[in-house]
Order: structure tokens, then sequence, then C-alpha cells
């Protein structure tokens, strides 16, 4: 869980809107197989940052790299090749493919074929969309999606939805998994389920996940390390137990019991 | 996506990707090419006039659901594109080039014109490109009027019928088989593109661009593939048009042209290959059968009919309105819902 070698970097990143500072000068990193996760309060920045990784948002300032290569600069789209996959706050599936073809989608950058090959569906299409099939099968049996398989994205409900963007940007087969609030919204089941998930996602298939969440009690449980996002600066880092009982934290966003009185 | 029937299990993946996986359905498109195959023989040359234009308006409305129904990139230009193809067809065989490589070559012409009006799509969404392929329409009408050393202008261009190893397809019969065939591999084209790689990623730009984006589809590079592939097999379908009309003219490939293209794809159900089939049939045989009751009604009503005639522009929109006001997801829909009946039939469920 200690790797020595950070699997992303984020250098002095600064991202302003019309003189408006979203982030500012923030630094952080993310070990090789861990469990990050970046907490605040809203508008603290947590999904401009999760923007600036995913190529979004190009930042004002800084850099931002994934091992040794510069992801500053890279277009959104090749962003998959470097092994970087995320979710969405917002459900943001394609509601009109079906569950497997999400799943497919998600593969896009996996599968090599051209139009042309699309067009007359010959020999190497077919071959991949096979291959390709066996393996998004698989994450469907792993997130326990087959039910939906046929399913109409957009008519599933919303537990089930969260969970189809995740197997989305598992199908990628990121090294890094950027997950923005993946338990917004669920019951208490359905977190328990997602927490499973992921902890399953980051131990069994070693995917190193980044994670945005509200949910405290899921972040204290899952983290191995975390970074607390206020007014667009990195207020706190280090690991769950550390944040837990920082003063700076606690008054800025846990709250502290004096808080009350003194009539915040 | 597909409904397939009941008790109908797949061992392979191969399998269950097939179009036509059961022996139902392959029975039921054997039937279907050889009753397509038998009409002529049957119907005299007016109605294979009509299926020859039905087929035609099948190609165009196929292309535009693939860009607008699939991709989600509103098209205003369509009928031009279709003129871009017709002309290009028209010249190269004119030129004498062989009707296949005419044919290929007005759609490559009418490709690289929809990729170039397709560029605006990059920044511009829904009703702003609509807008914007509204002025790819105009300005293309204005080159087939004014550009008259290669289109003939007002006069318009004439074209022989297609020839193929010195078989002539000169009557409505004979190039009906023609046009059948290649509307069938353009429908079939369209169909494996929306259930691969490429289809995927279009439904992806139309239903969330940004995710799309992060799941590593080019956006540009895909809104202009769609726009090139749409506008190619528009420029076969004027191709064609081109070659069984024998004559063109400008105002063969107006606004009204994309226009009724649109109401195909919205009445057949849009992103949808088989309705787009539908709404090609629909939106073609409809002035078709108001003429047929017009006739009808002159026997005995002279008088009835004679209100009816300026009437049927109004009665074409009527149906239209009326057909999005109780079927808005189109005929495709209604196709599906007879089909979940049948599957289940004699039972309610």
């Amino acid at each position: 869980m200690n790797g020595s070698s950070p699997l992303l970097a984020v250098q002095e990143v600064s991202l302003t809107f019309k003189n408006v500072a979203a982030l500012s000068r923030v630094s952080c990193s993310v070990q090789q197989g861990s469990i990050t996760s970046l907490i605040g309060p809203n508008g603290a920045g947590k999904t401009s940052m999760l923007n600036c990784i995913s190529g979004r948002y190009t930042p004002t300032k800084g850099k931002i790299s994934m091992g040794d290569r510069e992801l500053t600069g890279v277009p959104a789209h090749k962003r998959t090749g470097f092994g970087l996959a995320r979710t969405f706050q917002n459900i943001a599936l394609f509601r009109g493919l079906s569950v497997l073809d999400n799943l497919m989608v998600g593969r896009h950058s996996r599968l090599g074929y051209g139009l042309l090959a699309s067009v007359f569906y010959l020999g190497k299409a077919r071959r991949e969309e096979t291959r390709h099939r066996q393996r998004v099968e698989e994450i469907i049996d792993f997130l326990n999606l087959s039910p939906y398989r046929h399913q109409t994205a957009g008519h599933l409900p919303y537990g089930v939805q969260k969970k189809v963007e995740l197997g989305r940007a598992l199908a990628a087969e990121p090294e890094l998994l950027l997950l923005d609030e993946p338990m917004a919204g669920m019951n208490l089941e359905e977190t328990e389920d997602m927490a499973r998930s992921i902890l399953d996602i980051n131990e069994e298939w070693g995917v190193t996940v980044f994670l945005v969440e509200h949910d405290m009690g899921v972040v204290m449980d899952l983290s191995d390390h975390v970074i607390v996002l206020d007014f667009g600066r990195v207020l706190a880092s280090g690991t769950p137990e550390a944040i837990q009982s920082n003063p700076k934290v606690i008054s800025a966003y846990l709250g502290d019991d004096d808080g009350l009185y003194k009539g915040r | 996506m597909s409904m397939h029937k009941c008790g109908l299990f797949y061992t392979t993946y191969a399998r269950e990707d097939g179009l036509f996986p059961s022996k139902f359905q392959k029975t039921c498109l054997a039937l279907f090419l050889a009753a397509m195959l038998a009409c002529p023989q049957f119907l005299d040359s007016y109605a294979v006039s009509v299926l020859n234009l039905i087929l035609i308006a099948v190609i165009g409305a196929v292309s535009l659901n693939l860009l607008t129904g699939v991709c989600g990139q509103m098209s205003l230009g369509h009928g031009a594109f279709v003129g871009v193809g017709a002309y290009g067809a028209a010249i190269f065989s004119n030129m004498g080039a062989p009707f296949f490589l005419a044919l290929l070559g007005g759609g490559a012409v009418a490709a690289m014109v929809g990729m170039v009006f397709g560029i605006p799509s990059l920044r511009l969404k829904g009703i702003y490109l609509a807008i914007s392929t509204l002025a790819a329409q105009l300005i293309l009408e204005y080159v087939f009027l004014h550009a008259s050393s290669l289109t003939g202008g007002a006069n318009g261009l004439p074209v022989d019928p297609p020839e193929i190893l010195g078989f002539a397809f000169d009557t409505d019969a004979r190039i009906f088989y023609l046009i059948l065939a290649v509307a069938a591999l353009c429908v079939l084209a369209v169909t494996n593109v929306t259930r691969t790689r490429h289809g995927r990623a279009f439904v992806a730009i139309r239903d969330y661009h940004q995710s799309a984006e992060n799941v590593g589809v080019n956006l540009f590079a895909y809104k202009l593939q769609a726009f090139g592939l749409s506008s190619f097999l528009a420029g076969i379908a004027g191709g064609l048009w081109a070659h069984y009309t024998m004559y063109i003219t400008p105002e063969q490939f107006s606004m009204g042209l994309s226009i009724s293209y649109l109401a195909m794809i919205i009445i057949g159900g849009m992103g949808s290959v088989i309705g787009s089939i539908f709404g090609a049939i629909f939106i073609t045989l409809l002035p078709e059968l108001l003429n047929l009751l017009i006739s009808a009604l002159g026997g005995f009503a002279p008088d009835l009919s004679a209100i009816i005639v300026p009437m049927k522009e109004g009665v074409f929109g009527l149906m239209l309105v009326l057909f999005l006001i109780f079927e808005p997801e189109g005929l495709a829909r209604k196709w599906r819902l007879t089909k979940a009946y049948w599957k289940l039939y004699p039972f309610a469920y």
C-alpha cells in the first residue's frame, strides 16, 4: 500500500475562472495501489481538481503527471491511453445504449478497428467485438449487473446506473480510477455495496483509486490517505486517523464542538 | 436494444451478435427478399417507379438517421448533400466513367462536402448546428444553380441510364433490381456501423459528449466521420436518383427535400434503422395514397375531390402533426410493440 513512487502527482496546480480562483497552488499525490480520498466543503474545488486530472479543464498554472508521463496539455480523449478513467458526480451514462454497450464504449480506445471494418463488420471487427465482449462480461459479472445486461441504461434505477458508470470506467482497464461521489444519493445498502466494489477493484484488480466523497464514514473506512481541500487550497493531507484529529480540518470541515457557542 | 424470440439461448457471443439470430427471422428475411424480387413481375411500371423512389428515399433517410438520430447532429442540409452526390455522379458518368465508379465518385464528393459543412459541429450544437447546416443547404443550392458550366444551371443536366457490362438498366423494372441491391447494401452498412465501435461512439456523443470524451472518443474526429459517412450514403442516393430520373435540376434538391428526409426519420423513429425504412415508405407513399383517394372520389363525388385536391398539402401536414402527437417515438416503436405482442400471443404477459 505504501509504494514509494506516486502514480499521480499534482504540482502547484492553479485554476482560475475570470479572477475566481477555483484551485490555488494545489500539490498532492496519489500512491500506486492506494485508495486516496479528496474531501472538503461544498465549493472547495474537489470536482475542479478531478476535471483538471481527467482533462476537461486545463489548469491555469502547474503540472499534473502520471507515472513519469506528463498529463497537462494532453487532450481528454487521449488520457484513457494513459490508464486513466473516471465517473461523474451526476450520472453521465449513455442513456440510449444498453448496459452492455455502455461498457463496450468504455473499451472504446482498446478496440482498434477502423470505420471500414465497422461498415462491413468483417474479420477484424467481428473478432475484436467478441474478444472484448468477453472482458466486458467479466466486469458485468463482477458488479452483479448481469440481469440488466441488455436493458437500456437510461431506464435503470439510480443505484444501478451508478454501478453501470463504475463498470464503464472499469471497462477501460485503468491504472487510476477517478470516482466523483460514487455514493451520492444512495441508501445504506447501496453504499455498502459500492464500498465493497471499490475495495475489490483496489485489492483484486490492483487499480489505484482517487475518490471524492462526502460520506465521511465511507472515506475514513476505505482510504489509505486523505487530502482535505478548502477554498481551493490543500488544508491537510495524511492518514484518516491524522485527518480526524487535525484541528484545522475539524474547525473548517468536520465542525468543532465550540463552533456552536461561538455563534458560527 | 433488439427484441429476440422467447426461448432462444445463445452459446457464443458471436452468435448473439448476429443480425438474424433465429431461424424464424432468417426465413422472414428470405421471404421478404423473394417478394421484393418478384415485385416487378406483378406490378405495373408506375407502381415499380414508386418502389424505386421509396428505395432511394430509404438510403437518404437511413443516412440522415445515422447523422441526426444516432450521432445527434441535426442537419437541415441533407437534401443538398444528396444533390451533391447526384451532380457528382452525373458529371462523372457524363465524362464516361462506368456506373459504379461514377456512383462511388459522387458519394465521395458528397462525403467531402459534408465533412466541410460538418466542421462547425465542433462548436455548435442542436438548433445552432441546424442553422449552420441550413446555410450549407442554401450555399449548395446556389452552387447548383450558378455553376452552370458543371451543373447546367437552371437548365439541368441530362444523365444516361446506368449500363453495366453492356446491360442497360433503362426501364423501371430493370433499374429496380439495381436500386434494391444498392439500398440493401447501404442499410446493411448503417446497421453494421450502429452495432460496432463507431456507432457506439456516435451514440455516446449524442447522449453525453463530456463522458464520451473521457472514455476516449475524439469528439471532432467522430463527428466528422458521422458527417462524412452520412453524406457519402446521401451521395449514393443522389447518384441513383440522377441515373434513374435521367435529368437533374437544382430545385429537386431544395430545402423541401431536406425537410422531408427529416420528416421520414422523425416519423420512422430517431436512431432506428428500421424506423428510417418505415419513415421513407410512409412519406413517399402518403402523397400517392392521397392521389389514389382523390381519383377514387372523383368517380362518384367529383365536387368533393375538387375540394380535396388543393388541400392535399394540408392533409399531408396534418398527418405529420397527428403522427407526432400520437406516436412521438415513431413507427419503429409501433413495430417493437407489435413484435412484442405477437411474441407472447395469445397470453397477455
